[in-house]
């Protein structure tokens, strides 16, 4: 068999399951892979060799099967699973070793797959570039020089350099599509409570949305089946079928699918060869069958400021559990400093600067009289965003746009101005506010980096992402990487 | 100037937070155990620890047992509403927030009527919500248990995640003379409410019924005066010792001129009285908001309704209608109101007891016996069954009175069940003919001039030699049998 990490996780999975190859051999041609080339990329925090020859075996023995059965996937490193370090991308985490499995991470080892370890991000999934890892960034394997994206730029760096056919990211404002648009890969955000939230260490907890990412729809898709469905262990998880995605991500054309542009989400600040490949893109849907319109949505220019007040009220209050009393770093305690000092200090050292901007940001929105000109505020944003989502529905089936205004930056070029990061997630935030599902696909090259389309669908229609998707990927096939830097 | 005085020169003005454990098999938001007095943290899991990626999912048995609290407090039921988290740090709460209620409580707006003094006085209810106990913190090494001083502390999440539902009062005002009793008797009445519901152990000394007192007072005719919170006042007795030391303290302040501080006092069993703990003018900001990780709760109409009309009897109504099947007077039940004796005396009377026997015990020793042990009757090593089976042994003639007398204070005392205490004490009536017999002849040999007078005639002076007989048996033998064979023994009749 020829390079076991250049197969699709579908063409990798039917190979063991005829015996052509075994999942301990897809395993270990990963693991050296990983060994290889992630000093130069920096995707993963942890690696966890013994673990994933282990599922590997299983799987070989006939004890675990189905369609992804044996296929190696890279774990989001805020995602629990049992015995194994879960960071967060933080030193807040260090040495924490989870006494549980996420949702999604049961699911994963049950379904068969082999997890290789846990990817960078940045820290509690706050940034669009993985620079704010405590553990250092990550880089774009398109050019060791630029941003992989974020937060979840480990999984996503993990696919375009075939560590890993499959990735899990989380999306909260644009997590798994910006760093897929950025590294020519595909991600998607299902519907808000589609996918389990049980086990995934929470940002902003009516955002946060676990989901796929992989080299190709049809990947993303069998991965979606076996990650999403119903979770009692999560108030908010949905109890309806899970929509046939798979089914969907086989789809040729786009005969009488009606697509909305949204006439918001262009112009200024979207660099000339994004908006180009998007022009281009959305001809080709077109092409494919597909009836376009313009469709505004007024609101969607105020969802980037209602997402900084909302996400980080949430999470000022979600990050409090981090105190140094039972579990993750202590700092100071000497017998001589008090508890509130112990508290305090490990807090100042164990978390990064966008972490306490965040932090302080939703501490003062949640004060009281600050509280309704700021988060009841931007709560009535969101209802108006969804509005919009709504009145799109009654004329078209999907909106599109750029998944994210910039091809992959420069590192460092954005470090110290937080606006400008910020302004990354603006064309994903819409969809978290909302809920409903959405994606980014590869959409071809500017200036030799990739660019994504974003499709957005109506709540628990995550298939007709997938519809289009699909036949997007067959008009216009993902650029491969040159990897020219591998020695 | 007395307490009598405080209450003629200012005008009270009390509210009352009451909080309850509820007595659900799981926690609030996970299915850990509630039981109490388990080795710490044996009873917790990611959720109730609070473990980063963990999430709470409600307990329905806990929303259930709320909604029937409110309705039995006739409370307007939510069609919809929210849990809110409560922010602020503590080691003994994991997440440092706490799953509360904010601005939508469960019930609202209800009222508990209360019997004072043969008076009905009514409570208004402000609301009624639910939330998460926290863990307990133990602190080590000080003096005085508080943190303060102490080197280390040890925190027990055993009851954290424990659902906990708050009643709160409006400002209950025109108390007049009587706040403290006032007081006393909701907490009493919102207990019988509570255990009536079986939604809860409801036991103070235990902490699943725990009471903040908060008082104000004013000159008549003057705006309500700023207001303390006094906690941790955890018995009957210390609700009306709590209020009555508040009205005395800030009747003092306000005399000279000062002003009552807002603040949180905490409340010592001990001495009676309260100690400052923190301001509330600096007050921490909960910042509160919509607990994203819940859903909201809908409760179905249709649901409340068959909860309200499976309500059991409230108690009042109930200890009404058997005070007169029982043919108890007003004035007696009364009483026995003012003893917190009434369910007691009921609950004997169900175990078996003629209702005179038992109005005699509990408003007689055991009243008695709780007051100079400063606790309330309820809580007395003796339960209602155990007096019952003492009045059954005194009417079987097994016990005499003064043999009864000691058999409760062994009861009282922990040395097992009545008829434990009996075998252990050897208290069982002498009633073998001869050996009473044996101690009569005694008697009469040892007190010849005695004998002498009652042959003679003189049948009342009978009674020294009975006497002796029961002196020489410690009180153990029938004395109306004794009486009889003295006579006999003398050969004389009774007229």
């Amino acid at each position: 068999m020829s390079d076991l990490t250049r197969l699709t996780a579908a063409e990798t999975a039917a190979a063991i399951r005829d015996r052509s190859t075994s999942a301990v051999e897809v395993a270990q041609a990963h693991l050296d892979r990983i060994a290889r080339v992630d000093g130069q990329v920096h995707a993963f925090l942890h690696v966890d060799a013994e673990g994933a020859l282990a599922q590997a075996k299983r799987v070989d023995a006939g004890e675990l099967t189905g369609p992804l059965a044996g296929v190696p996937l890279a774990l989001k490193d805020v995602l629990t699973m049992e015995g194994v370090p879960t960071t967060c991308g933080s030193r807040i985490l260090e040495g924490w070793r989870p006494p549980y499995d996420a949702t999604v991470t049961r699911r994963l080892k049950e379904a068969g797959v082999v997890i290789l370890g846990k990817t960078n991000m940045d820290e509690f999934a706050m940034g669009s570039s993985t620079e704010h890892s405590a553990y250092g960034p990550t880089s774009n394997p398109w050019d060791l020089t630029r941003i992989p994206g974020g937060s979840g730029g480990g999984s996503s760096a993990a696919l375009a350099s075939y560590q890993a056919p499959l990735a899990i990211g989380t999306d909260t404002g644009g997590s798994i599509r910006q760093p897929a648009s950025v590294t020519g890969t595909v991600g998607v955000k299902p519907t808000y409570g589609g996918v389990s939230r049980y086990g995934l260490v929470a940002f902003s907890s009516s955002l946060d949305q676990a989901g796929p990412c992989a080299r190709t729809v049809l990947d993303a898709a069998l991965l979606h089946e076996v990650i999403a469905g119903h979770d009692p262990r999560d108030s908010t998880s949905i109890d309806a079928p899970v929509p046939p995605v798979v089914e969907a991500a086989q789809a040729r054309d786009l005969a009488g699918l009606r697509v909305g542009v949204v006439t918001e989400l262009s112009g200024e600040g979207y660099e000339p060869g994004v908006q180009a490949r998007f022009d281009e893109a959305v001809q080709l849907l077109r092409d494919l069958g597909a009836t376009v319109t313009e469709v505004s949505c007024p609101h969607f220019v105020y969802a980037l400021p209602a997402y900084y007040l909302i996400a980080p009220s949430e999470a000022s209050s979600n990050l409090a559990r981090f105190d140094a009393v039972r579990y993750g770093l202590r700092v100071g305690d000497d017998g001589e400093r008090s508890l509130e000092e112990v508290m305090a200090l490990t807090r100042d050292i164990g978390f990064g600067p966008e972490v306490k901007r965040r932090i302080i940001l939703g501490t003062y929105a949640l004060s009281s009289g600050y509280y309704d000109a700021y988060y009841g505020q931007a709560q009535k944003v969101r209802t108006l965003i969804t509005r919009d989502f709504q009145r799109a529905w009654e004329s078209v089936d999907v909106l599109v746009a750029p998944t994210c205004p910039t091809v992959a930056f420069p590192l460092g070029a954005k470090l110290e101005d937080p606006l400008a990061m910020y302004r990354q997630d603006v064309a994903s935030i819409p969809a978290n506010l909302y809920g409903g599902p959405a994606a980014s696909f590869p959409a071809g090259l500017s200036e030799g980096l990739p660019v994504g389309l974003q499709v957005m669908a109506p709540t628990l229609r995550d298939d007709l992402l997938y519809r289009v998707g699909a036949a997007f990927e067959q008009a216009c096939p993902a650029p491969v990487p040159s990897l020219d830097w591998e020695s | 100037m007395g307490y009598d005085d405080d209450l003629r020169e200012f005008e009270p003005v009390i509210g009352l937070e009451t909080h309850v454990e509820l007595g659900t098999a799981s926690k609030m938001f996970c299915g850990c155990a509630t039981e109490f007095g388990a080795e710490p943290n044996t009873q917790t899991c990611p959720v109730c620890l609070g473990l980063p990626g963990s999430l709470p999912v409600v307990n329905e048995k806990a929303i259930e047992s709320t909604i029937r609290i409110g309705l039995a407090l006739h409370c307007d039921i939510a069609v919809w509403c929210r849990f809110a988290r409560k922010n602020y740090f503590y080691p003994d709460m994991p997440k440092n927030f706490q799953t509360s209620q904010y601005d939508e409580p469960l019930c609202t707006d209800g009222y508990l009527d209360v019997l004072v003094e043969g008076e009905v006085v009514r409570i208004p209810i402000e609301r009624v919500h639910l939330e998460e106990d926290t863990g307990k913190t133990l602190h080590v090494g000080g003096a005085t248990g508080r943190i303060h001083g102490a080197s280390h502390s040890l925190v027990d999440y055993n009851r954290a995640g424990i659902p906990l539902v708050e009643i709160v009062t409006k400002p209950v005002v025109g108390t007049g003379a009587r706040p403290a009793e006032v007081a006393k008797a909701y907490v009493a009445e919102l207990r019988d409410v509570l255990r009536g519901l079986g939604v809860s152990d409801v036991k103070m000394e235990q902490g699943s019924l725990r009471c903040d007192v908060n008082v104000s007072l004013n000159r008549p005719g003057e705006e309500w005066g700023t207001r303390s919170e006094t906690k941790n006042v955890n018995s009957l007795r210390s609700v009306e010792r709590a209020v009555r030391s508040e009205v005395e303290r800030q009747a003092e302040l306000l005399r000279r001129g000062e002003r009552v501080v807002q603040e949180t006092r905490h409340f010592h069993e001990d001495t009676g009285h309260s100690t400052p703990g923190r301001s509330k003018e600096e007050a921490t900001d909960y910042r509160y908001f919509p607990e994203p990780d819940l859903v909201p709760v809908a409760p179905d109409p249709a649901w409340v309704k068959e909860l309200q009309a499976a309500l059991p009897e409230a108690p009042s109504l109930r200890r009404a209608r058997m005070t007169a099947e029982l043919g108890l007077s007003d004035l007696d039940s009364q009483a026995m109101v003012n003893a917190g004796v009434l369910d007691l005396v009921l609950a004997t009377v169900a175990a078996g007891a003629p209702a005179a026997e038992a109005r005699n015990w509990w408003l007689g020793q055991l009243a008695q016996a709780a007051n100079s042990a400063g606790v309330d009757a309820a809580d007395l090593a003796i339960a209602p069954e155990d007096v019952a089976r003492v009045v059954a042994l005194v009417a079987e003639g097994a016990l005499t009175a003064t043999l009864a007398k000691q058999v409760v204070d062994g009861v009282l005392a922990g040395e097992g069940s009545p008829d434990e205490v009996v075998a252990a004490r050897g208290l069982a009536v002498v009633s073998d003919e001869s050996a009473l017999t044996a101690a009569v002849d005694e008697a009469i040999v040892g007190n010849p001039d005695v004998a002498e007078k009652v042959r003679g005639g003189k049948v009342a002076a009978a009674g020294a030699l009975v006497g002796a007989v029961m002196k020489a048996t410690r009180g153990q033998a029938d004395a109306a049998a004794v009486r009889r064979i003295v006579l006999e023994r003398l050969g004389v009749t009774e007229d």
